[in-house]
């Protein structure tokens, strides 16, 4: 395709277009955030007048702040569930990419069902559960639930990845005199290193990502997440609707999530694809 | 270097049958040690909750009334299906499945086919498209929201859109602005799981067909559909049943106003607003066997190859 061509200036207008579409929303949702409840119905995307009084106004007062709390509740729900999701899933799909035992299929069918499971489902019972055992609006009580859908992800993408490693280096390393546990961690850690890092971007994003345990299995500040406490925000008073303030907590919450796609696309692509393509 | 593990497996199998050997055992033995924490983790929280739901669907449980009770049979069960809000919600869920998957599958290979034949800046559409796919559900709600929503919004601005026209007032509007919601936010996961099927279609056979005579819209439908026909039914399959559970838009957007509950927020509504979790389980048990119903359809009816399987095979 050359420039200058018609083929090539449909196919740029084509991209334009995906961009824009795929972007804009987000920069409204930014333009918004930037603007002062005056100006906020105007409709212009970029604001009149600039200002971070929105921004301010999540953590004004601390730990009592609207966003503080929430937020901190996510990053850490979400890396603790991707840890434990990691190391369990890890030993799972070690077994079944390398090891020879009967119940593989059961294990991999269980776990793509799972993957499947309306979450709704489980809400109603584990809701009286966690208040009978007092995990209601805990961490943990939002941590479990959230391992056992992150699970069938993890073990999906890391059973794809760790197929592809070529185990018989490790063979090849203890021929050439290093111990176990050398060419495990010379040979074999490497290799698998890409594939674990990419699982764990999918399932923390999973976890970021809930909404439908969030709202139900919490009920105060203690251990709401972002998206949950997003949609119990409430305005200065009654009367101002608490938009401004909605899209910059929303904002803030994206970025994590683009300073993800910016450098690790690649890896999040494959991790996305492996286990549905490769198998 | 793919499978290079098989033919090893393969080359030592006749030898393991002769006698089970202590090797063989230690390694199953050590095999299910490392699926035993994942596996009972899972079937906590999702068997063991499913089977407490059908115990709580056959009480007559309100949480609000702690004193009443007692067993009810499936009088639940014939309280929700006798119920024309349940029907709407089925409907909704239906028709926002349907509408969204189907959008979502026009678009997504158009995105994908742009995505294999761009030569410049396919990097650079790919990270576009990533954003969408890994926002946060709640916040493209609301970023879709705040765009219509006319105290907010730019659309009503837009020409030909009438400046008063109130999205969420009405239950077809709505449901449209909840499908378009839906269709950007998951249109890039079909695009990525198309174009990596896309990328398995052997080239040679494009350039055969093409000393053929056939044009580009023949190739397209005589190689490039037929040969991706598993990767469209994964996608389709994933997306269908991602669809079943859409609550997150409808909260946020209306929380299911205007009739526009879908299964999971009635119940939501039912177990967490209302407690009343013996009508609610009824609810979540009905849930649950219409995505077992959709994913039965697609496997069996359609023959979707379940990821996974065929290495084992």
């Amino acid at each position: 395709m050359k420039r200058g061509t018609r083929e090539y200036t449909v196919w740029s207008v084509g991209m334009i277009v995906i961009i824009i579409a795929a972007l804009f929303p987000v920069l409204w949702i930014l333009s918004l955030s930037l603007k002062d409840p005056a100006t906020i119905a105007d409709g212009r995307l970029i604001p009149s007048e600039w200002t971070f009084d929105n921004y301010e106004a999540l953590f004004t007062g601390g730990f009592d702040s609207p966003l503080l709390r929430p937020l901190i509740n996510s990053v850490l729900i979400a890396l603790i569930s991707t840890s434990i999701a990691i190391v369990l899933a890890s030993f799972t799909a070690y077994a079944i990419a390398r090891l020879d035992f009967p119940g593989k299929l059961v294990i991999l069918g269980g776990a793509l069902a799972i993957a499947m499971f309306p979450a709704i489902s489980t809400v109603g019972p584990l809701f009286d559960m966690w208040r009978n055992l007092g995990l209601y609006d805990t961490y943990p009580g939002l941590i479990i639930p959230y391992l056992t859908f992150a699970l069938p992800l993890a073990i999906y993408t890391l059973v794809a990845f760790f197929r592809e490693i070529p185990w018989d280096l490790e063979q090849a390393a203890a021929v050439d005199g290093a111990t176990p546990f050398q060419a495990f961690r010379k040979v074999i850690v490497p290799l698998a290193a890409p594939g674990v890092f990419t699982a764990a971007i999918l399932v923390f994003i999973f976890c970021w990502n809930d909404f439908v345990f969030a709202i139900s299995l919490t009920s105060t500040n203690s251990s709401r997440t972002v998206p949950a406490a997003l949609a119990f925000f409430t305005g200065d008073s009654q009367f101002t609707a608490p938009t401004g303030n909605i899209a910059a907590a929303a904002v803030l919450v994206t970025i994590p999530i683009i300073i993800f796609v910016l450098f690790f696309q690649r890896r999040i692509v494959a991790g996305l694809t492996s286990g549905a393509v490769k198998g | 270097m793919t499978g290079a593990a098989e033919p090893a497996a393969e080359a030592t199998g006749p030898r393991k049958k002769g006698k089970i050997s202590e090797r063989t055992r230690s390694e199953r033995r050590l095999a299910y040690m490392l699926c035993a924490p994942a596996v009972i983790a899972m079937l906590l929280v999702t068997a063991y909750p499913i089977g407490y739901a059908i115990v709580l669907s056959l009480q007559d449980l309100d949480l609000r009334f702690p004193d009443e009770g007692g067993f009810a049979g499936l009088d639940n069960y014939g309280t929700v299906l006798s119920s024309p809000l349940w029907w709407q919600s089925v409907f909704n869920t239906v028709l926002i499945a349907v509408v969204s998957v189907a959008i979502e599958l026009v678009i997504g290979m158009i995105l994908a086919l742009i995505m294999f034949r761009a030569i410049f800046g396919r990097g650079l559409i790919r990270t576009s498209v990533l954003i969408p796919y890994g926002i946060v559900t709640v916040v493209a709600a609301f970023a879709w929201f705040y765009a219509f929503d006319p105290a907010s919004g730019f659309v009503n601005g837009l020409p030909f859109v009438a400046d008063d026209q109130a999205w969420f007032g009405d239950r077809w509007t709505a449901i449209g602005v909840i499908i378009a919601a839906e269709v950007w936010k998951t249109t890039p996961f079909i695009a990525l799981l198309l174009l990596a099927g896309m990328t398995t279609i052997d080239e040679g056979l494009y350039e055969a067909a093409k000393v053929d005579g056939a044009n580009a819209w023949q190739r397209f439908w005589r190689i490039t559909l037929p040969l991706m026909k598993p990767a469209i039914l994964v996608a389709l399959l994933f997306r269908t049943l991602d669809a079943f559970r859409v609550f997150d838009s409808i909260f946020i957007m209306t929380r299911g106003a205007q009739d526009t509950e879908s299964i999971s927020i009635v119940g939501y509504n039912q177990l967490i607003s209302r407690l009343n979790l013996g009508l609610g389980s009824a609810v979540s048990v009905l849930i649950f066997l219409l995505v077992l119903l959709v994913a039965f359809v697609f496997v069996r009816g359609f023959g979707t190859a379940v990821p996974g399987r065929e290495r084992e095979a």
